[in-house]
């Protein structure tokens, strides 16, 4: 994938996530901020492919922080996220 | 340890390499790579779904009815994307990243489980972090092992010194709020010295000065990097008080997203530059929200200082001989027979726990005909949304938590305002005094009800640092006490005087 076609992506992707979040209600602020913090644990992707054969022990040793410190962001973000919207739906 | 260390300096002269010198592992990477390719186009596609996934899952968080299926839209995208990549791998070796990812999923889970709902913005400050942490590590591996998957090591050196730089910045940054907000002593204060803005561009240019080292093929620059930019994330953090903090975690929010997205150019992965960039989207339109909320710029929040003005009445002047202490007695007396309560929360409620106590308040009054509404400011809190998430844990429906817009302009029809833990945001000199640090501010007009009954402990000035003309109005009355126990003293007064 050249650099181009990669900040096309970012770029994109930036311009979406302004367009579908217009007005977050200020019941949400919270959560919002807790669920879309899970899924940026998805440099957990990352971290899997890091410690692929290859690496080196080094850069498995990385790789293997890394998993554990993304798993508890993208675990504890959705789960932590669930219980609040649990709480506000239970009489909405 | 030698070994390692001289992998990243030769790293300059050998150039981007896809398979290792060592022999017997260069087999077992042809075969991954084969596989690999095999599966590319296919997990590609997968990478795609999961992005589509993700884009509706925020999409469904931004209202109230489908923000449950928003959030595990999103987990599913998130398992599909990890599901991909382990297939992608050829399910080999995987016996240490299972070990891992289940290690992280227990940590995870106990912390989701066991935490309380008023210690949601330093855990939400700590998750921020961890992403971090985790963005700059796996860049920190892919440049240990000469950027194996970019196209070009030019371009994904340039990224990963961003990472680097951002990730970092993002962790001990986030480390540094969530210790302020769980009040350890040594975040206890905001501290900053002389000079401190100055030593922040150098360690920021420092951190780009050394990206384009890596550019030149030096590896081992991405450690300096990584290290100058903890430092800056430390001092940026470190000098910003308590109320500002709800800018600071929506701003690490965003951060925590462009750490991944950078680690996506990095490692060439859609997935991940998508993700990320929405996170960054999502967390700038809620430091947008906050900024706006405190009418200051973000530039303001992170730098500048909230300073009264030299000429600005002193507490003693606005409040001698105008405070009008009253009694739980008193109020419960004053709230029989009134038709619309508004309660204003502050930070004070989350410190005192008073949630409960609240409802129960609440519940109390509308079995008397009462309608209770709670006005909710924007930044009231440590965090975006702070009171609503303590409230809602309380079993507050969330119809009668009114935004501040939407209640303002019926404020002069309520009977009485109950002020609780709340000062900065409820003070009129924000529309009265162009001079004031907090000019401009939006603000509850709880000065506007019929009555406001303030539940605070002392007189002391809010964040601001400046006294509330409020507190000496004729219609105030002050309760001084522990917002918890008040609201229990309350309670039993109106139940005694039915």
């Amino acid at each position: 994938m050249d650099l181009i076609t990669a900040i096309t992506i970012f770029a994109l992707a930036i311009f979406i996530g302004f367009e579908i979040i217009t007005k977050v209600p200020p019941t949400l602020h919270t959560p919002l901020m807790s669920g879309s913090n899970a899924i940026s644990g998805i440099t957990l992707v990352g971290a899997i492919l890091a410690v692929r054969s290859g690496s080196g022990f080094f850069g498995a040793l990385l790789g293997f922080i890394a998993i554990v410190f993304a798993m508890v962001n993208v675990v504890g973000g959705f789960l932590v996220t669930h219980r609040m919207l649990e709480m506000f739906r239970k009489k909405g | 340890m030698l070994d390692t260390l001289s992998h990243w300096l030769v790293f300059a002269q050998e150039g981007p390499s896809l398979v290792p010198a060592g022999t017997n592992e260069a087999a077992d990477v042809v075969d991954e790579l084969a596989h690999a390719a095999a599966v590319g186009p296919w997990a590609n596609l997968a990478y795609l779904i999961a992005a589509i996934l993700f884009i509706r899952g925020i999409k469904g968080m931004t209202h109230p009815r489908t923000a449950v299926r928003g959030n595990l839209t999103g987990a599913l995208g998130m398992l599909l994307a990890v599901v991909v990549t382990v297939w992608q791998l050829g399910l080999l070796p995987l016996g240490v990243a299972i070990v891992g990812m289940a290690l992280g999923a227990v940590a995870g889970y106990v912390m989701a489980t066991r935490v309380q709902m008023t210690q949601m913005p330093q855990m939400v400050g700590l998750f921020n972090g961890f992403g971090g942490l985790a963005s700059l590590l796996v860049v920190g591996a892919e440049t240990h092992t000469h950027f194996a998957g970019a196209a070009n090591v030019s371009e994904a050196a340039c990224a990963a010194g961003v990472t680097g730089l951002i990730g970092a910045v993002t962790f001990t940054g986030s480390m540094v709020a969530a210790g302020k907000l769980q009040e350890l002593d040594m975040f206890r204060k905001p501290w900053s010295f002389p000079g401190q803005r100055v030593a922040n561009a150098v360690l920021l240019l420092s951190c780009l000065g050394l990206t384009f080292l890596m550019l030149g093929g030096h590896g081992w620059a991405y450690i300096l990097i990584v290290l100058l930019a903890g430092v800056l994330g430390v001092l940026l953090v470190v000098p910003i008080g308590g109320a500002d903090m709800p800018v600071v975690i929506a701003l690490l929010n965003s951060y925590s997203g462009l750490a991944a997205s950078a680690a996506g150019f990095v490692i060439s992965n859609n997935v991940l530059i998508i993700a990320g960039s929405l996170v960054g989207a999502s967390g700038l339109i809620l430091t947008g929200i906050m900024c706006r909320a405190m009418n200051r710029s973000l530039a303001h929040v992170l730098f500048g200082k909230l300073q009264a003005a030299e000429d600005a009445p002193s507490a003693d002047d606005v409040y001698a001989g105008k405070i009008k202490a009253t009694s739980a007695e008193e109020v419960a007396m004053l709230l029989d027979g009134v038709q619309r309560v508004v309660i204003v929360p502050g930070y004070g409620l989350a410190v005192a726990q008073a949630q409960h106590a609240v409802r129960d308040l609440a519940n109390l009054l509308e079995d008397r005909g009462v309608t209770v509404e709670y006005a909710i400011h924007p930044v009231a809190g440590r965090m975006p949304g702070h009171m609503n998430v303590l409230l809602a844990e309380a079993d507050v429906p969330y119809d009668q938590l009114k935004e501040m817009d939407e209640i303002n302009p019926t404020m002069s029809q309520a009977d009485v305002a109950i002020v609780i833990g709340a000062n900065d945001v409820v003070n009129p000199v924000a529309d009265t005094d162009p001079k004031s640090p907090i000019a401009g501010m939006p603000i509850i007009h709880a000065d506007q009800a019929r009555t406001v009954v303030v539940i605070k402990r002392s007189l002391s000035p809010g964040f601001a640092g400046i006294p509330n003309p409020l507190f000496a109005a004729d219609n105030c009355l002050m309760l001084f006490g522990d917002g918890k126990q008040v609201m229990v003293e309350l309670i039993a007064a109106l139940k005694e005087a039915a």
